[in-house]
């Protein structure tokens, strides 16, 4: 299964939920278009909910750090939601789980984007 | 979970080697011995393929994700790194049980790189890099990994995974 990408607005943060594979080709290259998609249109606030992606490799990290710093580096944040087991034991063996700020709950997210 | 330095131990390059390196032991069975073209649909045939051997052999849902993902990653390396995509060039696979151990081989025909070069992805001035993960990945989850020179061309990765004993 690729990677399935739909966003919705809640407040003033835009909620990207993801499915499938993030690897390299269309998976990585369909998540930076749509984050591309969002800075296009001034969204600051940006919540990635992961929790139906089954799958990711490193080119799919790579494409996490490089929306990270590209929505930091144009004045917004990136947070992240849901991770599962093997998405977030990927993220602590890289070193990258402190870099994000990930969130168990979307509730609890959209409000530590205030 | 490993420490760093031992993450990074994985890092045992075989340049400059002497004489044949040995590759298959008198009890070993071969079970995948495939080219690939340089493609990125090799990258997904080969980590299915290889997921099956894996299951066969009688590792977990963990273990064989952990071997899937070293494999996709190798593949992705001797596919866009080493190969560049090049369509006259093919990706060797070879799998063998040899022992207690499942070895995955991927030869590339690329130009070959310093296994000592590529910088560590934990260091913190490289946490930030978009690339750079996958060699790290594949030794935070084989029990070995072996990056060598090949002759006449290409790197020639070895991934090991030491077989659980039977139930």
């Amino acid at each position: 299964m690729s990677v399935k990408l739909n966003t919705r607005q809640v407040g003033d943060v835009s909620v990207v939920d993801v499915s499938g594979r993030i690897t390299l080709g269309e998976g990585s290259s369909a998540l930076r278009d749509a984050l591309r998609d969002l800075m296009a249109q001034n969204n600051k606030k940006i919540l990635l909910n992961l929790s139906e992606v089954s799958y990711i490799d490193s080119s799919g990290i790579g494409e996490l750090v490089s929306g990270f710093t590209t929505v930091a580096n144009s004045g917004g944040t990136l947070k992240l939601l849901g991770l599962t087991k093997r998405v977030k034991d990927l993220l602590q063996i890289t070193k990258l789980y402190t870099v994000f700020d990930v969130h168990e709950e979307e509730a609890h997210a959209i409000r530590a984007f205030a | 979970m490993l420490g760093v330095s031992s993450r990074l131990r994985w890092l045992s390059p075989c340049w400059g080697c002497q004489g044949p390196i040995k590759r298959v032991e008198p009890t070993s069975k071969t079970l995948l011995d495939q080219e690939y073209p340089s493609t990125l649909e090799s990258v997904d045939e080969a980590e299915t393929v290889i997921l099956q051997a894996a299951a066969d052999a009688g590792f977990d849902e963990d273990e064989q994700h952990r071997i899937g993902m070293s494999v996709r990653e190798c593949m992705v390396n001797a596919v866009v790194h080493g190969n560049r995509y090049n369509r006259n060039k093919v990706v060797h696979v070879g799998v063998t049980m040899a022992g207690d151990q499942f070895l995955v081989r991927i030869l590339d025909q690329g130009e070959g790189f310093e296994v000592q070069e590529v910088p560590d992805p934990l260091q913190e001035n490289n946490l930030l890099r978009h690339s750079g993960r996958g060699l790290f990945l594949m030794g935070a989850f084989m029990d070995d990994v072996k990056v060598r020179k090949a002759v006449p061309e290409g790197t020639e990765v070895t991934l090991v995974k030491n077989v659980p004993p039977r139930q």
